[in-house]
């Protein structure tokens, strides 16, 4: 087990050490709601909610769902609940992100007018962690019954899923393939030399690398850096399918050296309706991270 | 109003689709109705800054537009008992969201209809509603 599963393991243990400590303390009363079963609040719900139902304000009783309402806080401060502690430290542990699965509300009669509320809460269980879309995570659940006097009038069930969120990874290039033949070129750009493959025996300069010269098939090769200074020789502008790494439209060109060889490359700082043939460009390096640099081309200072 | 009774009620009847635009102000004020003062449900900026992209509707509310769902078509006199909601894709400012449902059970008088809660990305809400009709003839829910 390597020193991050242990400490990953010990964090779940504690989780489950608090949420097993805060479900026993079993249903935890808070105070009576602020305002009792009333008019207002229910004709105001009835209209936000579009609900022509007439029965409601007729009887004197609470739309069932309304149930949460009357113990919600409002602006007011904040009441503790057994819920509370298990949240702040699966925040702790990092799992910042949440989301609500389930809210299931049951009523044992109507709420009549008049009447006032007390919520108790219940924190039922821990379960986790499990891998979701989201991320991997906890589901945590409780139980909240509303009661008028000592009569249980409703009850809902509640659970959240605190997942650790995902890492964005950031668009990364495709990695070119190196191999025998080409690790040489790749070494130059990490140094910021750009390395032009040429023949051991007859001297001819070659551009993409190969095992052997196309003219005297000497298989003898070493390299000459270039000046890094190169014109345009022909370009595409990219616009779609997508490429990791790129953001489109992006320009693939065809750049002439000097020395006589011509290297195919992306141009960047300038805007693709200013590219044109002929002009005149230089070679800079980008390093994407500490594996991989890129050899890109810019235009040339006036 | 009426409340539909027992013959007009059975295991298959499927429920008028409801669709309910979500205006800004359907969020806000059902938020408000609902004592819910979460920034994300009323302050766009404040929605946007915790990565949603809107202002959305909040859970009350959800189950209250079910309740409502179910109401429209049942009737005032018919008693809600149970209402168990699975939440989905968050139900933003702007979308629309479009109930569809139907009676899946019937047991000892108390019935059961599976409701769905559609917006633009995907389901918002998958429930079931247990509710009992009146009695026939007093015009009383029975308990």
């Amino acid at each position: 087990m390597s020193a991050h599963d242990r400490e990953e393991t010990g964090a779940h243990e504690e989780l489950m050490e608090l949420a097993a400590k805060q479900a026993a303390l079993g249903e935890v009363r808070g105070a009576p709601a602020a305002d009792p079963v009333n008019e207002p609040m229910i004709r105001h719900w009835l209209a936000a909610m579009g609900d022509a139902n007439p029965a409601y304000l007729a009887n004197g009783v609470a739309p069932p769902a309304m149930a949460q309402v009357w113990t919600m806080q409002g602006l007011g401060p904040r009441q503790p609940s057994p819920v509370d502690e298990v949240m702040t430290a699966l925040n702790e542990a990092g799992f910042t992100g949440v989301v609500a699965t389930n809210c299931d509300h049951t009523y044992h009669r109507p709420l009549r007018v008049g009447e006032r509320v007390t919520a108790a809460t219940r924190f039922s269980d821990l379960k986790g962690p499990k891998s979701t879309a989201l991320g991997e995570g906890y589901f945590a659940t409780w139980t909240v019954t509303w009661y008028s006097e000592d009569d249980p009038v409703a009850e809902m069930l509640f659970r959240v899923l605190k997942f650790r969120p995902k890492e964005r990874k950031k668009p990364y290039p495709l990695k070119p393939a190196i191999n025998q033949d080409t690790a040489f070129f790749w070494e130059g750009v990490k140094q910021g030399e750009l390395r032009i493959q040429r023949c051991g025996d007859c001297g001819e300069l070659r551009h993409p690398p190969g095992p052997l010269c196309p003219t005297c098939r000497s298989a003898n090769r070493d390299h000459v850096v270039a000046s890094g200074l190169g014109t345009l020789y022909s370009f595409v502008v990219h616009h779609h399918p997508p490429v990791p790494g790129r953001e489109t439209p992006f320009v693939v060109a065809v750049v002439e050296l000097p020395e006589g060889v011509r290297i195919v490359g992306n141009i960047v700082d300038c805007p693709v309706e200013d590219v044109g043939i002929g002009m005149e460009l230089r070679v800079t390096y980008s390093s994407m991270d500490d594996e991989l640099t890129l050899p890109l081309w810019a235009p040339r200072e006036p | 109003m009426r409340t539909l009774t027992e013959g007009q009620v059975e295991i298959g009847s499927v429920l008028p689709e409801l669709s309910i635009d979500l205006t800004p102000t359907l969020i806000v004020s059902t938020a408000l109705a609902t004592m819910d003062f979460t920034p994300v449900h009323h302050d766009v900026e404040g929605a946007r800054a915790q990565g949603s992209k809107d202002i959305f509707l909040n859970i009350l509310t959800t189950m209250g537009l079910v309740e409502r769902y179910v109401t429209d078509w049942i009737g005032p006199e018919a008693v809600i008992k149970r209402i168990n909601v699975k939440l989905g894709v968050p139900a933003y400012a702007g979308d629309r969201l479009t109930f569809t449902g139907a009676v899946v059970d019937c047991e000892e008088g108390e019935y059961t209809v599976e409701v769905r809660g559609k917006v633009s990305l995907g389901d918002h809400a998958t429930a079931t509603v247990a509710f009992r009709l009146p009695a026939p003839g007093d015009g009383t829910a029975a308990p």
